[in-house]
């Protein structure tokens, strides 16, 4: 009897690849949605591995977390050196990384910090952060480059570059008078490190030296500041935030009580993990409306291999006039018609699984450049293997509609069909 | 008698009229009988009687001694399969399947025909490829069925019917679409097949002149005293 199912599937090839292949689709769509969504939270939830808090003036956590960890939106306010100065000598604190931003370079972020940076960042799953060229900046005028800086500007070590005031459209003035060179270039993290060229804190306030009201001065345009290289430099006045790696766990909370309560200004700590799933939370509606969609064109792609396989029934009368003949039962006919179309179901759950590994492999590189997004090859998750049991499962109440329809031709026709 | 009817009344689901209501009808052993019958005399009805597909409302249809009503849908399937070999009209064959395929068919839903098959030559296989051999089907055993002739198919499916050596053989109108002089070859080796294998003959047609051949010829509408209405299958 399976025999003579597949053989009959062979013969309607054509019918069926197109039946599968809208199945596949549909599946490809649904399980693609649901990869991207989980791959794209894992991504974002890699990028501040292994940092307890951030801290930064006080805002909303979702916007300190985009700004200070994802480049997205500004700081509304700095945190005044002295603070930080404070903050970071707690006993609790192991260590802490200081982030200046503001700046760019032909649109990636410019971030100032330590050397602390590249000893203590981590993502992924308690990644350090690797060197592909160079060493850490050591110099006031050294520069370390995200992975894809360097490959989009096709920058090398020792090639000088020149920062621009400030970030976005409006970024007009440049800190031409003070080149930064190229001294180190880290491997790809999948993260915004790699969109970002990261210098000394001592660099920034070098460069803004003389930029106090906002735009170069005469000191600064002239180039008398960046005469003297090796000037003795004024610690920042401030920092955008900083990351907190705690010596214990533990001491999360009571650390992150003392900075909300922080008197001399008004400062917040958040842990990433929280701020990220309030992030979530923002992001619900539209990861809910994408799996809504996804939903409905797997119901389309099941109906159009309803509408082909009802329609196909008509002229298979005369098959199952054979069968029934030679003996077939009813049932059998039953059962010839719903295996048929879980068959069908199944090769296009497999085939759209097929196609989204392919997918993956083919567009993984893309996702990492162009959007940062670090995708593993994995195995489905729990969700997918859900979503591919709901599929059949709906491909199973699809399947008894034509099934009950050859069974009650059948029944009727008998040897006689029309 | 391998088939016997007594008073069989069927009406179609919906219709107001019987479409078959015969008093009585045989068939023996080993016979060879020419059922005449013109499109509107309860042909199909009756042929779905008699292979158990549809249960009179009243009489007794008996098949080997076997009241067919006394049987549930299943085991009607399956006595269908045991005793009765099928040939239609034409479009006999599943075009998806081997010439051989074809043929295997009927044991694969028939324990008995598979067992009198190889107890007949040895395997099912080999019973097959003996009919066809009969049939002179040999040199297209590897054909597509769609690159058979009508009458090539013809032949085929009543391979099919035989294998496995069933009782009785239903044949509905078999050689109408074969020109007259396939015809009467085409029965010629109906016969000595169903000879061979000590099978029954009933066949069904509108063509008079078949009934020659046959050891007895009956006019359907003689048996059925509602011939006049218009059949509804």
């Amino acid at each position: 009897m399976l025999k003579i199912a597949l053989r009959s599937l062979l013969n309607r090839r054509l019918t069926v690849a197109l039946a599968v292949l809208t199945v596949a689709l549909s599946v490809l769509l649904l399980v693609g949605v649901e990869r991207l969504r989980s791959e794209a939270r894992s991504s974002f939830a890699n990028t501040v591995s292994g940092t307890d808090l951030i801290v930064g003036a006080r805002t909303g956590s979702v916007q300190l977390l985009l700004y200070s960890v994802f480049r997205v939106g500004n700081a509304t306010n700095n945190i005044d050196w002295d603070s930080y100065q404070k903050l970071a000598q707690d006993r609790r604190v192991a260590w802490t990384i200081p982030v200046s931003l503001g700046d760019s370079h032909h649109g990636f972020a410019v971030l100032g910090t330590t050397g602390d940076y590249f000893k203590y960042l981590r993502y992924s799953e308690n990644s350090a952060l690797q060197f592909n060229q160079g060493v850490p900046f050591s110099k006031t005028n050294d520069a370390v480059l995200g992975a894809n800086v360097a490959t989009k500007m096709s920058y090398r070590l020792g090639q000088n570059i020149v920062l621009t005031h400030g970030s976005g459209e409006g970024a007009m003035s440049e800190h031409t008078d003070q080149p930064f060179t190229i001294i180190g270039i880290l491997a790809p993290t999948g993260t915004p490190v790699d969109d970002t060229v990261h210098v000394s804190l001592d660099g920034l306030t070098a460069i803004h030296e003389g930029w106090e009201s906002g735009s170069a001065s005469l000191l600064s345009s002239t180039g008398v500041l960046a005469a003297d290289q090796d000037r003795a430099l004024p610690p920042p006045s401030s920092i955008t935030a900083f990351y907190v790696g705690l010596k214990s766990r533990t001491a999360i909370f009571s650390y992150q009580r003392a900075v909300n309560q922080y008197a001399d200004e008004s400062l917040m700590a958040i842990m990433p993990g929280v701020a990220l799933s309030e992030l979530w939370q923002l992001m619900r509606i539209a990861e809910q409306a994408l799996t809504v969609v996804s939903g409905f064109v797997l119901v389309i792609g099941l109906m159009g291999m309803l509408t082909a396989l009802l329609t196909g029934l008509n002229e298979r009368r005369r098959e199952m006039a054979i069968l029934r003949s030679v003996g077939a039962r009813a049932w059998q006919i039953f059962a010839l018609v719903m295996g048929e179309t879980l068959l069908l179901v199944s090769a296009g759950i497999t085939t759209g699984i097929a196609l989204l590994y392919a997918m993956l492999l083919a567009c993984r590189p893309i996702l990492r450049e162009v959007y940062s997004l670090n995708i593993a090859i994995a195995a489905p998750s729990t969700t997918e293997w859900l979503l591919m049991g709901l599929t059949l499962l709906a491909g199973c109440l699809i399947a008894a509609l034509p099934a009950w329809r050859a069974y009650r031709m059948s029944l009727s026709d008998g040897l006689s069909p029309h | 008698m391998l088939i016997e009817l007594a008073d069989v009344q069927f009406t179609w689901r919906g219709a107001k009229h019987a479409t078959l209501d015969m008093p009585q009808f045989s068939l023996a052993a080993g016979e060879r009988l020419f059922l005449h019958g013109p499109s509107g005399s309860g042909k199909s009805t009756l042929l779905s009687l008699l292979t158990g597909i549809h249960l009179p409302q009243r009489g007794e249809i008996r098949i080997l001694g076997q009241n067919l009503a006394a049987l549930s849908n299943t085991a009607r399937d399956h006595f269908r399969a045991d005793h009765i070999g099928y040939v239609f009209q034409q479009f006999n064959l599943l075009s998806y399947l081997s010439v051989l395929d074809n043929v295997l068919l009927s044991c694969q839903f028939s324990r008995i025909r598979r067992e009198r098959a190889q107890a007949f030559s040895g395997s099912t296989k080999a019973q097959a490829l003996h009919l066809l051999d009969r049939l002179d089907l040999t040199p297209y055993l590897e054909r597509p069925v769609s690159a058979l002739s009508v009458g090539q198919q013809q032949r085929v499916a009543l391979a099919r019917a035989l294998i496995g050596a069933p009782e009785i053989l239903i044949a509905d109108e078999p050689t109408s679409a074969l020109d007259a002089e396939r015809r009467a070859a085409f029965i010629q080796l109906l016969f000595e097949c169903a000879h061979e294998h000590n099978t029954a003959v009933l066949m069904v047609s509108h063509d008079p002149q078949l009934a020659a051949a046959f050891d007895r010829s009956v006019s359907l509408a003689s048996l059925n005293r509602c011939s006049v209405e218009a059949e509804n299958a």
